[in-house]
């Protein structure tokens, strides 16, 4: 027993059988990210004046690293034009040079995820502090040279520390929404080249400490919640793509076209991972 | 029946795959099968198993409202023991009890009984016969959705054995309730119960993308669109419900249980205080965030229940009026019409929520809108029947009588989709009553229709007919008698949520009203009534599988659409040879023919 249209289009409507699926299955993807884009924006508009502190619309802003993100949207963009590339190279039976492109697609994936690690760490090692006194500072902690991870009030006490030093974040213009006055102080320091100022606060002091996770602020919930879904999915592509790329090779010897139109299906795919992206940056990092 | 599928396919051997043929293995053949009709039969016999656990669990709730503080008998010794006497002390259902057995027994019959029998069973064995097809276009995801299925039941399974208990805050699950239900737990019922959702859904994902594919690309030649069979074009609809419906339960899943393990506050409003105290979170979530999610999927997820059964419905009336369905263009644009209306009428669930007034009249508006083609295919079904000669066989019973019970679940549903009307009714018992038509004598019986229609295919063998009506008028009966005295109980404000029945309610002679609470008796026993009258249909079912009267024909109930045209049960492969299809799916009592019926894979 064969499947029809496994390999071959059906006549009359154009397509084999995969590449219906796949598109039936981006549809329900659109839908899955379509949910977190409707929470995000239902929990950024109901958020309350004050909620994050000194921000007028309870959102945190400008906290994420722009240049990094751009970078990394870079990354990815590159990877979706390397995949059709690839896909191109199969059609002209260029399989060396589809290998070429391939292996360039998958490195830019784990490039992407090697970044988003990076960034994961620095956000788990940031915090925001509340003193007794009203006053509420961002910034990394310096423990003996070392800036800890997922720490809070009670790690703090527990280490015996009296006096933390924090390297206070000086805010950049992102941090203030359009509309909002930026202190003169700021544009000074930052205007002589200082983003951080070393401060030493009293334990005693602190009223609350918490790091940048995700049970900080429902926006640290929305987005690590979403790039971490994303990221799965960069995974997920990837993993597919090199094993078509490394292990699975056998298929272009015995049925070219199956091979070149699964590479297209998995294109289609990684393009989506892309596209989800290209929404995600500018929601999160930018606005 | 597994064995009886390879014994008689064995007489029939006339596969394409002879000359790369060998046996496969007892877990090849049942367990890891890619055949969608194997599929179709292990979708079949979990879904019917998880039916009847769902069954006993509202049979122990039932005894509770009955009889508060009383213990359960037979089983209650059994639930102190399984469970624990937190849940059940001396045999008695406690309240923590009542409500996960509330919230597993909705959670259960809806993802794990009815979709999976109307849409992994059926929907999996008759759709690529009745399409021609020789398989599922995606064989072995079809064998990871059911086993993603079985993980999933599972799961929920195992929740009632961990400490604290299955999930209980309703199939709903809302929150701030689910997420605060069990405090003191880390890994509590409500966490297992949303990761064995994320598991069914994702079996539900795979499923849809296999059938819709499946229908639209493995159609035989001749197949057009327009000679879909009706049960076809249910499935297909339904199979888009559940692509586009179900991701957004999948995120609001995935987010609630953010908010169970990772202390999120998605869903968690600020200031939210308990009677420990102000809960630690951050705050800044909204519960309202969760319903719109939830109902986003659930409220489509009505239509995936009874759609299915409409098709089923469809078939078996056209097949015993020895007619042509009334109106087949009219049933297929309604169904398509139904598909798109599923996902805008969401938030009429939500009216008591305080959305607004002009979102109330938005979803007020739509859930009008909605009603019409539902009323159009039911008329149609209904004329269908109209100068027909009907043989009362019992699927065909069973189809009849989806019609008014259909009918009455439908129209009752009107006072809930009206804004006004709704803020009195919500929660009480009448919205049970509601459903419940519409799911239980509704779609259960096109479902129960099914199964005595399709049997024979699958086996070879008819069931007993005798048992069979027996089984009907005992069904028809009792549901009546559940279901018709909770539109009463809701009407004089009966809240659906009580565990003592409402018990505590009228002890003070405050708005006592004993004839209520009589009522809740009465409903008891005829849930006892009517699981005395499954007891037929499930020695039936399997006494039949060797006992039953051997067809004569591949065809016993003369009809006209496909899966008739192979030879019973079908071998791997499904058709002997390639069919065509020359004519529209109901040629009955064409005038001029020499039979009743032209089957569609027919010339000339």
């Amino acid at each position: 027993m064969d499947i029809p249209y496994t390999v071959k289009p059906r006549p009359d409507t154009g397509l084999y059988n995969a590449k219906v699926g796949i598109w039936l299955f981006l549809a329900s993807e659109v839908m899955l990210f379509g949910a977190f884009f409707s929470a995000y924006i239902l929990l950024r508009v109901t958020a309350q004046h004050g909620f994050w502190p000194d921000v007028a619309d309870g959102w945190p802003h400008g906290l994420l690293n722009i240049p990094i993100g751009t970078f990394n949207t870079a990354v990815l963009i590159s990877s979706s034009v390397t995949v059709v590339m690839a896909w191109m190279a199969l059609k002209e039976n260029n399989f060396p040079k589809f290998r070429n492109f391939m292996i360039f697609t998958v490195a830019c994936a784990l490039g992407f995820l090697g970044i988003k690690t990076f960034e994961y760490k620095e956000k788990f090692s940031h915090y925001v502090i509340r003193t007794t006194d009203g006053k509420v500072v961002t910034g990394h902690l310096d423990v003996d040279g070392k800036s800890p991870l997922f720490w809070n009030l009670d790690t703090v006490k527990s280490k015996n520390i009296e006096k933390l030093k924090v390297e206070v974040d000086i805010p950049n213009k992102y941090r203030f929404p359009v509309g909002m006055h930026v202190p003169e102080d700021i544009h000074k320091a930052h205007a002589e080249g200082r983003h951080h100022d070393e401060k030493e606060i009293e334990v005693s002091q602190i009223e609350s400490l918490k790091a940048f996770i995700p049970s900080t602020h429902p926006f640290f919930a929305i987005y690590f919640t979403m790039t971490f879904l994303h990221g799965l999915h960069v995974l997920g592509g990837a993993l597919v793509l090199a094993y078509f790329t490394f292990i699975g090779t056998d298929l272009w010897k015995t049925n070219p076209e199956q091979f070149t139109n699964r590479i297209e299906v998995g294109g289609l795919f990684w393009h989506f991972v892309d596209l989800v992206w290209i929404f995600l940056f500018p929601v999160v990092y930018l606005l | 029946m597994a064995s009886t599928t390879s014994h008689t396919s064995a007489s029939h051997g006339v596969t394409h795959d002879d000359h790369h043929h060998h046996e496969p293995g007892f877990f090849q053949k049942y367990i890891f099968s890619t055949d969608h009709k194997v599929i179709g039969i292990q979708y079949g016999l979990s879904s019917l198993a998880f039916l009847f656990f769902g069954f006993l669990l509202m049979m122990a709730m039932r005894w509770q409202l009955a009889y508060p503080g009383k213990a359960i008998p037979v089983l209650g010794a059994l639930f102190e023991k399984a469970l624990g006497t937190d849940m059940a002390q001396g045999g008695v259902m406690q309240a923590d009890l009542y409500n996960s057995f509330g919230a597993m027994h909705g959670t259960i019959m809806v993802f794990l009984a009815i979709v999976p029998l109307a849409f992994g069973a059926f929907g999996n064995y008759v759709t690529p016969l009745q399409i021609g097809a020789p398989d599922m276009a995606f064989p072995r995801l079809n064998m990871a959705s059911f086993h993603l299925y079985f993980l999933g039941g599972v799961v929920m399974l195992g929740s009632f054995f961990i400490p604290g208990g299955a999930a209980k805050s309703g199939w709903t699950s809302y929150s701030p309730l689910a997420t605060l239900a069990d405090p003191v737990n880390v890994i509590d019922g409500q966490t297992l119960w949303l990761v064995g959702m994320v598991l069914l859904i994702t079996s539900s994902l795979l499923g849809a993308v296999n059938f819709i594919t499946t229908i639209i690309q493995l159609r035989a030649r001749g197949m057009t669109w327009m000679r879909l069979p009706f049960f076809v074009w249910a499935q297909f609809v339904t199979a888009f419900l559940l692509l586009l419906a179900f991701p957004p339960l999948e995120a609001a899943g995935l987010m609630q249980l953010a908010d169970n393990v990772l202390g999120t506050s998605f869903f968690l409003p600020t200031g939210l205080v308990t009677s420990a105290g102000q809960v630690p979170v951050s705050g800044g979530g909204s519960p309202l965030l969760w319903q719109h999610l939830f109902w986003f999927l659930a409220h489509p997820e009505v239509y995936v229940l009874i759609l299915p059964a409409m098709g089923v419905v469809s078939e078996i009336i056209a097949n015993n009026t020895r007619k042509p369905l009334w109106g087949y263009r009219s049933l297929v644009y309604a169904v398509l019409a139904i598909g798109f209306l599923a996902f805008i009428v969401w938030a009429h669930h939500m009216y008591m929520t305080g959305m607004g007034t002009k979102i109330a009249t938005f979803f007020q508006t739509t859930t009008m809108m909605i009603s019409v083609p539902s009323v159009i295919i039911l008329s149609a079904l209904f004329i269908s029947l109209w100068g027909g000669s009907i043989r009362f066989n019992t699927p065909m019973l069973f189809a009849l009588a989806f019609l008014p019970m259909f009918g009455i679940g439908g129209l009752t549903g009107l006072p809930l989709g009206l804004n006004a009307t709704d803020l009195y009714l919500h929660d009480s018992y009448y919205v049970i009553a509601h459903f419940h038509y519409v799911v239980a004598p509704g779609t259960i019986f096109g479902l129960f229709a099914g199964v005595y229609y399709w049997y024979p295919k699958i086996t070879g063998r008819m069931m007993n007919e005798t048992f069979g009506r027996i089984h009907f008028w005992g069904s028809l009966v009792f549901m009546n008698l559940i279901f018709s005295p909770m539109f009463i109980q809701g009407i004089r404000g009966m809240s659906r949520r009580m565990y003592d029945g409402g018990a505590t309610y009228f002890q003070d002679g405050v708005g006592a009203d004993p004839g209520l609470l009589k009522l809740n008796v009465s409903i008891t026993h005829a849930a006892f009534g009517l699981a005395l009258f499954q007891l037929p249909f499930i020695f039936n079912f399997f006494w039949s599988i060797s006992n039953g009267k051997k067809v004569t024909s591949d065809n016993p109930w003369e009809a006209t659409t496909l899966e008739w045209q192979t030879p019973t049960p079908p071998p791997h492969g499904n058709f002997t040879s390639e069919p065509v299809v020359y004519r529209g799916p109901y040629e009955y009592s064409v005038p001029g023919a020499k039979k009743d019926f032209t089957p569609q894979g027919q010339p000339g």
